[in-house]
C-alpha cells in the first residue's frame, strides 16, 4: 500500500509519511504558494503546478534522487489572427491536473483554459494537443463556475492502451480519442444539466462534468461526479446511466474509483451549488460496493458537528489497493483511512485550504 | 542606457537582477533582459507576450499604456520598473 501522500495546498505541497502506523508530514515546498495539480510516479518523482496570483503557472518536479527543479511550463502557441472570436484566452491559466500517460517520460496535463498538453520528457518539455484545441467545438466550451475559463479536470489513459483517452472538461462533458490524442469526439450520452435551458438540457457539450474516476482494471467503467448527480459509464464514457442512490445528497465535486473492483467507488458529497456545503454540517464520504445501486454513508472519525468542508475535484484520492483513501477540504481537512474508507483519521496538522491529494504508488 | 529592475517578490522564485539596456519601447527592454534570462520570461508576461494581469510595469514611475504590445517609448535614460500589481487587501 501506498505510505507517501502529497497533498497541494493553497500554502505550498506538503508531503505525509506513514511511520509506525500513523502518518505525519515530513516535507513542506513551496510555502505560501497556491498549488494546483500535483502527480507522483513510483520511483519517487513528484510534480507540483504552482498558481501564482501574479506570476502566473508554474511547474516543478523533484526526481528520484530527491531534487527539485523548475520546469518549463506548457505554452499556448501563437494566436491566430483568424481566432480572434475565440472567446477563451490562448494563454495558461493554470495546470489543473497532471497524469502518467502509460509510456516512458510521457505526462498529460490538462489546463484551463482548456488545452490539453502532452510531454514525453518528464514535463522538461510539453506540446499543445493542436486537435482538440482547434476542433470548433471548443469555442463552445464554457467557463467553470467562478471562473472565466473552461478547464480540464480529468484525463484518464487505458492502461491497457495508452492511446485510448478520455478526458472531462468542465463544462464540456468527455472527450474521447483512441489515436493518442490525434483526434476527438465528444462522446457522452445520458447525462443532464438541469440548470440550463430545456432545449439544451441534454446535450453532451453543456454537461457540467465535475470529476471522472476510472477502474484501473475494468477502464470500460468510469464513474463521474456531475454537477447534476453522479452517473456511471459501463463503455468508457460513451453512455451514462445516473445513479440516483447516492445519498446524503447527489452535488459534490470528487469522485475516486475502486482500482480492482468495478463495482466500488466514494464520493463526498454536499449540498448543491448555491451552497457547497456538507449535508447537516457532516463531513461523510458515500461509499458504493454494489456498482452504485447502493451507497454506505461512512462516518468514523469524520466531524459531524459544525463542520462545513468542502472537497474539491482533485481532493479525494485512493492508492493501487484501493483501502487506503486520503480527502483534502476547502477548510485545511485531511482525513486518510486505511480499511477503504470504514474509518477515518486525521494526521497532526492543521492545513491550509487543500486542492489536491495523491497517493506515491508504490 | 536605461535601467529595468524587478521587483523583490520575483527574487523567491529565481534570480532577477537589475539590466541596463538600450531603450526604444519597453518590448525592446524586456526583450533584451528575456534575451539572458529566457525563464524570467514567463514571469512578467502572458503566452501571447502581453503583462500579465497582476504585473505591472511603470516607466519613470508611470504605468505603461500598452500592456499587450509593451510599445510605450523608452528614453536612454529611463528607469523600468516591474513589480506585482496590487490585488486584493
Amino acid at each position: 500500500m501506498a505510505n507517501r501522500l502529497h497533498v497541494g495546498t493553497r500554502k505550498g505541497l506538503f508531503e505525509l509519511a506513514r511511520t509506525n502506523g500513523a502518518w505525519e508530514v515530513v516535507d513542506v515546498r513551496f510555502l505560501g504558494d497556491p498549488v494546483s495539480a500535483v502527480l507522483a510516479d513510483a520511483d519517487g518523482s513528484v510534480w507540483a503546478a504552482l498558481d501564482l496570483g501574479h506570476f502566473g503557472a508554474k511547474l516543478w518536479a523533484r526526481d528520484r534522487d530527491g531534487r527539485w527543479r523548475e520546469l518549463a511550463v506548457p505554452v499556448f502557441p501563437p494566436k491566430p489572427d483568424d481566432a480572434s472570436d475565440d472567446p477563451h484566452p490562448w494563454s495558461l491559466g493554470k495546470i489543473w491536473v497532471l497524469e502518467v500517460g502509460g509510456a516512458a517520460g510521457r505526462l498529460w496535463a490538462g489546463t484551463m483554459p482548456g488545452g490539453l498538453f502532452r510531454s514525453d520528457d518528464g514535463g522538461v518539455s510539453w506540446s499543445l494537443n493542436e486537435a482538440l484545441w482547434h476542433m470548433p467545438e471548443r469555442r463552445h466550451w464554457a467557463g467553470v463556475a467562478g471562473g472565466e475559463q473552461p478547464g480540464i479536470n480529468s484525463v484518464l489513459i487505458d492502461p491497457r492502451n495508452p492511446s485510448d483517452i478520455r478526458i472531462g472538461v468542465s463544462t464540456a462533458g468527455v472527450w474521447a480519442s483512441t489515436d493518442a490524442g490525434g483526434s476527438w469526439r465528444l462522446i457522452n450520452r445520458g447525462m443532464y444539466a438541469e440548470y440550463m435551458p430545456p432545449e439544451q438540457r441534454d446535450h453532451p457539450i453543456v454537461q457540467d462534468v465535475h470529476r471522472l474516476a476510472r477502474c484501473a482494471a475494468r477502464p470500460e467503467i468510469v464513474w463521474c461526479q456531475h454537477h447534476n448527480g453522479v452517473f456511471r459509464s459501463e463503455d468508457a464514457g460513451a453512455t451514462w446511466r445516473e445513479v440516483t442512490a447516492i445519498r446524503p445528497s447527489k452535488f459534490g465535486f470528487a469522485v475516486a474509483a475502486h482500482p480492482v473492483d468495478p463495482d466500488t467507488a466514494w464520493f463526498v458529497p454536499a449540498v448543491k451549488d448555491e451552497r457547497r456545503i456538507p449535508v447537516d454540517g457532516k463531513v461523510v464520504v458515500a461509499r458504493t460496493r454494489d456498482g452504485g445501486r447502493s451507497f454506505e454513508v461512512l462516518q468514523q472519525g469524520l466531524p459531524q458537528y459544525h463542520a462545513y468542508d468542502l472537497v474539491w475535484r482533485h481532493g479525494l484520492a485512493v492508492d493501487e489497493t484501493g483501502e487506503r483513501l486520503a480527502f483534502g477540504s476547502t477548510s485545511g481537512g485531511l482525513w486518510i483511512s486505511e480499511d477503504g474508507g470504514d474509518s477515518w483519521t486525521m494526521p497532526e496538522a492543521r492545513l491550509p485550504p487543500i486542492a489536491a491529494v495523491r497517493f506515491a504508488p508504490v | 542606457m536605461a535601467t529595468v529592475s524587478f521587483t523583490s517578490a520575483l527574487q523567491r522564485f529565481l534570480p532577477a537582477p537589475s539590466v541596463q539596456v538600450d531603450g526604444g519601447t519597453v518590448h525592446a527592454a524586456l526583450a533584451v533582459v528575456f534575451a539572458s534570462r529566457p525563464a524570467l520570461r514567463g514571469y512578467v508576461l502572458d503566452d501571447q507576450g502581453a503583462l500579465r494581469r497582476h504585473v505591472a510595469v511603470y516607466v519613470n514611475g508611470q504605468p505603461v499604456h500598452d500592456r499587450v504590445w509593451l510599445t510605450d517609448p523608452v528614453g536612454p535614460h529611463d528607469e523600468i520598473y516591474v513589480f506585482q500589481a496590487l490585488s486584493g487587501g
